[in-house]
């Protein structure tokens, strides 16, 4: 029941998001909020379809953004021909094309792909995304070679009536999609082939003598999730008008693959969590900062080694404290944790933009502005400052982190009882 | 008709030779066990009838349809079940969950992705009453790789009947049990398989005797004897391979 009111007001957040910085003297919204949401709401799709196999298959697949492309290619295509009418198909049903030309690729690379498992099928999509990749320099006709393929999404066909000139029109056309896909991708893990994508992932053999051929678990669950990377894909197309190389080469498989981790791959919502925080980064701190892929991949790994099932993970491993009724206890152990690592935090962000002003930031002729002035990266007291900070916090964290875990195990212990 | 039979099935890993052709009729309802020291191929036995490895030559049959060829997922279709000397269960999916699981290809269900599991009932009332029946209903929502290790196997021999096969293998399932564990697990063995053909390796003897109808006595890949009970027990060459050393 209340995961359900979660899900109503993230909708209405969503939905409202837009309007948080109207900016009501020019009576404008704002285009970086906008285009920052509708982003999101492609990489929420394309997290929650990549976890399908990661989370919930145990495939680990390094081609996902081959589908989300295929779909915005294809979409682009759809888009040309719509608008000089050769196909009457209105704007909302777009995605779904998008959608079935991502299942068929799936289908056709599935084919290959899931013969295998672990390893060997992490190979093959590795070779699959290069294939595509390389594919998409090379036919120009279809894929339009570096400079992609581009269209004009004002095709005047639409079931309620919208031109889809202004971005916002767009960003609900992709909230619609976004809310439609995820209730998709909720409901197959309650069917039997959702279930038996599980059971493949905790152990293929005892499938196999309860009847199932995982293999075909494995293809089915490809393509379906191939299905709705290609549905992110149309609204990309759609957003941006142009899709080219980017929205299918391997940084963005790798996207995937960090944002369903970081978000959490234990639990259905983890990776729209990880979507989220990452394209605020990719946005945000973007703006701030030019090193912010180290952020990035530094709190990957830091993931990876203190918490392996991701923010959501982190989150409900204090469902039996919070069902003992015992929340509030851990309050001061939480305070406790934040100025210390303020202080890790402090000190490498601060070594790191450091390091970056000395080299990048010279030769762009930029200046490290903190705190209000601008910070000269040769003199010794800045370095010294974030060592320091680096090194204290770091000692103290441990220190502190001790005595958390003791406080956590007592009251796991209790909530066992 | 036999249930199960094996007409001199050889298996080589390599150059060994670790099956040497084993000949083997199983009528309907039997329960047989297949007992030998260790290195005999009694788990290789299970593994080349369910499919898991293929066999080198020799013919294996169920209920009169020759089953070698074929991969381990459409032998289980054909009526052939069986459990796994080291537990084989979903470890990562709720003690219920293993059991619809075990229960949906039987059921018909397929690969389907449009039925929504909860609206299945007669399917979550049979996983619910093979619930009761394992004595599992207080652990249902409990992980199964959390059960206790008693626990654990008898999930694995719910699981492996679910799907309601005719011919249920059984690999150990009282291995590092305790005596009262084994008691009870073969008190629900016993229940499980009414009607069913039995196929076990087991090694815990006081065990063999009160359940066999026949036993098979395997030794480096042969038969050694095969017949009831008694007629094993007075087998000399058992004896002196197997059972002597045990019985002092």
């Amino acid at each position: 029941m209340r995961v359900r009111w979660l899900i109503v007001a993230l909708i209405v957040v969503a939905m409202a998001a837009p309007w948080g910085f109207y900016d009501w003297t020019h009576h404008r919204h704002s285009g970086f909020l906008i285009s920052m949401l509708s982003q999101m709401g492609m990489m929420v799709i394309l997290a929650l379809s990549y976890n399908m196999l990661l989370g919930q298959a145990g495939l680990f697949s390094l081609c996902h953004a081959t589908f989300f492309g295929m779909g915005g290619y294809a979409t682009i295509h759809f888009l040309n021909a719509a608008g000089d009418g050769s196909l009457p198909v209105p704007m909302e049903v777009m995605p779904l094309l998008a959608g079935l030309s991502g299942l068929a690729l799936a289908m056709l690379f599935g084919a290959m792909a899931t013969k295998q498992r672990a390893t060997a099928f992490a190979m093959i999509t590795l070779g699959i995304g290069e294939l595509m990749a390389t594919a998409a320099l090379m036919f120009h006709h279809f894929f339009g070679g570096e400079g992609g393929v581009t269209t004009n999404r004002m095709i005047d066909n639409s079931v309620f009536g919208l031109s889809y000139a202004s971005g916002l029109q767009v960003y609900y056309l992709i909230l619609a999609w976004t809310v439609i896909a995820a209730a998709l991708m909720y409901f197959l893990t309650l069917t039997p082939l959702g279930r038996m994508a599980n059971a493949t992932r905790d152990n293929f053999e005892r499938a196999q003598f309860i009847g199932y051929d995982p293999r075909m678990v494995r293809f089915l669950q490809f393509a379906l999730s191939g299905f709705f990377a290609g549905i992110g894909g149309g609204l990309y197309a759609i957003t941006y008008e142009i899709v080219t190389f980017d929205a299918l080469a391997a940084p963005l498989s790798a996207n995937a693959l960090l944002m369903a981790y970081i978000g959490g791959t234990t639990v259905f919502g983890g990776p729209i969590l990880g979507a989220v925080l990452i394209t605020l980064l990719q946005s945000g701190v973007s703006l701030l900062s030019n090193s912010w892929l180290v952020y990035v991949g530094v709190m990957f790994i830091a993931m990876v080694i203190f918490a392996p099932s991701g923010l959501a993970g982190l989150i409900k491993a204090h469902e039996p404290i919070r069902r003992a009724g015992r929340l509030g206890a851990l309050t001061v152990p939480y305070l406790r944790l934040v100025i210390p690592s303020l202080g890790v935090l402090l000190g490498f962000v601060g070594l790191v933009e450091l390091m970056s002003f000395l080299t990048i930031g010279a030769a762009q002729g930029k200046k490290l502005v903190l705190f209000g002035g601008p910070i000269d990266v040769h003199a010794v007291v800045p370095w010294a400052v974030s060592v320091a900070s680096l090194l204290l916090g770091g000692v103290w964290l441990r220190f502190e982190a001790a005595g958390f875990h003791l406080v956590w195990e007592r009251l796991m212990a209790g909530a066992r009882r | 008709m036999t249930a199960l039979s094996l007409r001199d099935v050889r298996k080589n890993f390599g150059a060994t030779e670790i099956i040497r052709g084993v000949t083997l009729d199983i009528a309907p309802g039997e329960r047989h066990c297949i007992i030998g020291p260790n290195g005999a191929g009694k788990t290789t036995c299970f593994n080349l009838i369910s499919g898991r490895f293929p066999i080198t030559s020799g013919e294996i049959l169920l209920n009169g349809v020759r089953i070698d060829t074929l991969p381990p997922h459409k032998i289980n279709r054909m009526g052939l079940s069986r459990s796994f000397q080291i537990t084989s269960i979903f470890h990562r999916m709720s003690v219920f969950e293993n059991l619809r699981c075990a229960l949906l290809w039987s059921r018909g269900y397929r690969y389907s992705f449009w039925s929504p599991l909860w609206r299945q009932t007669a399917l979550n009332e049979a996983a619910e009453a093979l619930l009761e029946d394992l004595n599992l209903a207080t652990r249902r929502d409990v992980l199964a790789g959390l059960l206790s290790y008693a626990e654990q196997r008898a999930l694995e021999i719910g699981m492996t009947i679910a799907g309601g096969a005719s011919v249920v293998l059984l690999d150990e399932p009282t291995a590092g049990m305790s005596n009262t564990e084994t008691d009870y697990a073969m008190a629900l063995i016993r229940r499980v398989t009414q009607g069913k053909t039995l196929v076990m390796v087991e090694h815990d003897m006081k065990v063999v005797f009160d359940l066999a109808d026949t036993i098979t006595v395997l030794v480096y890949g042969q038969v050694v004897a095969s017949g009831p009970p008694a007629a094993v027990r007075a087998n000399r060459a058992v004896q002196e391979a197997y059972l002597g050393a045990l019985e002092e």
